[in-house]
């Protein structure tokens, strides 16, 4: 059995209370796993719901030197406009499965809540997403797509009123109702089995890349990159290639307003090893242990913690983990607009700005693919007032 | 013999249940903090429960966020807390003092260096409210390091295995959970609290304390009546300090009156 640990990492670092209710989601997920009848319903609903597999897109005109190659995973194009889908059909069936009728989730900058609210409409669950009042305010859309399928948003004014603070007030709602509701939450961090079932959820994100990659290329590509927050795409794409020791992995951070300054969200970067919403692993902190907010122009990247593989994976040196800027990132955002015609989610051009990054240094033949995450229509009224600001407009 | 085990055979001999205040350390400030606490000793209080303020409080409700996050605004950190703390115990040699708190806390000092402070500063147990039974091993062994008694939670969705290790590893006293839910919010209770003292004194273990929903002495009578060996009140005790923010004398009055009224509820 899964000890839900990664190395030092991982852990159900939470109140006694929800041990039976993380236990019993522990047991649910790995009957479902030897289940073939669960693995064939999850797959018919990514298949015929949510548009799987996704293309991988051989970028045309970004790439200037003549040595590389990029490859896209295009999770935008997945129902729901991001990876996130996946793991939601996956959590929701083992909500039914469970015998329970509630769905509680947390949302950040909205992308999680909508993928649970679609999830819980298309499956008859009921649904309530707890979001910060400020992302509320600035998320407008999202919210009332949320509405719109159902589910109850509640905003949260304690705290920060951002993500974490939604996480924490989901855990409360939690305690007291986990004999009928399951929560669902939406990334690969977490006390246990969330971790390890998000990341099994997503994993055929790094699956489906690697055979169109060996059907296009003949190989495996050389260097795999993904955005991580809390680090579900990331891992989702990584996982299939960790035994491939010749792939680099690497995972880029929120920046922010650089490494150097006081905002940015970049956990394995700059933070340090503590305890955060029920795992040991990477966070940000100050010398006491309190934690400390984290910054991003993307609002889901905007957390102060990592899923606990990912700190196992940055501690062992199987993946690199590095941050690129905002700057860099709105950068990207608008490359990848004007030259390919995909707007991508501001997560997504994180990593993509490290690929252009990386793609200018190479001198051999190199082979890249990066997880576009999501689709960046979410962040146009955002973009638009910053690059406004900015008089790039 | 502990400062715990003392209390629990002088009430016993009295014919009375402990009554234990929880408030968090340095709300609203420091300083007020320390009167805070010497008002809840001259009620009187049996023991006390001391938070120490953290920035996600998951296993608490809004009364006690809002405490941790007064706290946390006025610049209290960990060191501050023990010096409250040193205060209290030349305030009172006797009365067995409880730290609640989250475990960032105790990770970010180094667990053998947070116990041992804590056993200087006067402390005789630790619950850390975000540990639990199964990941508990290296706060159990840095407690019995500093001669600390850890705390447990007996939660009444817990199968008779988890009820034995709360009572094996648990010193000082058990903490008794009768429903779900997080601190200062109303849900039914779930096992009745008398089956659950049951089985735990059958399986040995140290006196429970019935913890959440004690608002009232009503709740305490019930609590001792059921069988427990005392009650622990703590959103309604930090509601007493929201409520009173700005007149300090009068809210460690009314503290003191809260205290003595809950108190006197604890006769058997």
């Amino acid at each position: 059995m899964n000890t839900g640990y990664f190395g030092d990492f991982g852990g159900m670092y939470v109140p006694e209370l929800l041990v039976p209710a993380l236990k019993q989601l522990e047991k649910e997920f790995e009957k479902a796993q030897q289940d073939e009848s669960f693995k064939e319903e999850f797959y018919a609903l990514l298949n015929e719901y949510a548009g799987r597999p996704t293309p991988l897109t051989l970028s045309r005109n970004l790439i200037k030197n003549p040595k590389v190659k990029l490859y896209l995973k295009r999770e935008d194009l997945l129902h729901g406009g991001a990876h996130k889908t996946n793991q939601v059909l996956g959590q929701a069936l083992l909500t039914k499965r469970m015998g329970k009728q509630e769905v509680i989730a947390e949302t950040g900058a909205g992308q999680h809540g909508v993928a649970t609210a679609l999830a819980c409409a298309l499956l008859g669950l009921k649904c309530r997403v707890y979001m910060g009042a400020k992302d509320v305010e600035r998320q407008q859309p999202n919210v009332f797509r949320m509405r719109l399928m159902g589910a109850e948003v509640i905003p949260v004014t304690a705290g920060s009123g951002t993500l974490k603070d939604a996480v924490n007030e989901a855990l409360r709602d939690w305690s007291a109702n986990y004999k009928t509701a399951h929560y669902l939450l939406g990334t690969a961090a977490g006390p246990h089995p969330f971790p390890t079932i998000v990341r099994d959820f997503q994993r055929m994100i790094g699956e489906e890349a690697k055979q169109q990659v060996i059907e296009a290329e003949g190989r495996l590509p050389d260097i795999v990159m993904a955005c991580v927050g809390g680090g579900s795409n990331a891992i989702g794409m990584f996982a299939d290639f960790i035994d491939e020791k010749d792939v680099k992995l690497v995972g880029i951070e929120p920046a922010g307003k650089g490494l150097d300054s006081d905002e940015h969200g970049a956990a394995l970067c700059k933070g340090s090893k503590g305890i955060l919403h029920g795992a040991y692993t990477y966070i940000m902190q100050d010398s006491d242990g309190q934690i400390e907010e984290s910054y991003s122009v993307s609002a889901g990247l905007d957390y102060p913690a990592v899923g606990p593989q990912h700190a196992y994976l940055h501690e062992t040196g199987r993946a690199e983990y590095v941050g690129i800027t905002d700057t860099e990132a709105l950068d990207a955002f608008q490359a990848l607009a004007k030259n390919e015609g995909i707007i991508p989610a501001l997560e997504s051009s994180h990593a993509l700005a490290y690929a252009l990054k990386y793609a200018e240094q190479q001198t051999e033949e190199t082979v890249i693919v990066v997880n576009l995450s999501g689709r960046g229509d979410k962040d146009l009224a955002h973009v638009h007032n910053v690059l406004n600001e900015r008089g790039a407009l | 013999m502990s400062r715990y085990s003392n209390l629990f055979t002088r009430l016993n001999d009295a014919r009375q249940g402990a009554f234990v205040p929880f408030v968090t350390l340095g709300d609203p400030t420091k300083e007020i903090s320390v009167n805070i606490v010497k008002s809840l000793i001259d009620g009187g209080a049996d023991a006390l429960e001391l938070g120490i303020p953290f920035s996600d409080p998951i296993a608490d409700g809004p009364v006690i966020q809002a405490a941790n996050i007064r706290a946390l605004e006025s610049k209290i950190n960990t060191q501050d807390c023990f010096d409250i703390i040193r205060e209290i115990r030349a305030y009172n040699a006797d009365i067995p003092i409880g730290l609640l708190l989250y475990s960032n806390l105790i990770f970010a000092q180094g667990l053998e260096h947070f116990y041992q402070q804590a056993k200087e500063a006067g402390v005789d147990s630790i619950l850390v409210a975000d540990v639990p039974l199964h990941e508990s091993k290296m706060f159990r062994q840095a407690a019995q390091q500093a001669d600390i008694e850890p705390i447990f939670i007996a939660t009444p969705n817990a199968s008779d295995d988890t009820l034995r290790q709360c009572a094996s590893y648990g010193r000082g006293y058990t903490y008794l959970l009768s429903r779900s839910g997080v601190t200062g919010t109303e849900t039914k209770a779930e096992m009745p609290a008398d089956t659950m003292i049951n089985k735990l004194h059958d399986y040995n273990a140290a006196p429970a304390l019935l913890g959440f929903g004690i608002s009232a002495p009503e709740h305490v009578q019930a609590a001792v009546k059921s069988g427990a060996a005392g009650a622990i009140s703590g959103s309604a005790v930090v509601k007493i300090i929201e409520d009173n923010l700005n007149e300090p004398a009068l809210m460690c009055e009314r503290l003191r009156e809260f205290v003595a009224t809950m108190k006197a509820a604890t006769a058997k």
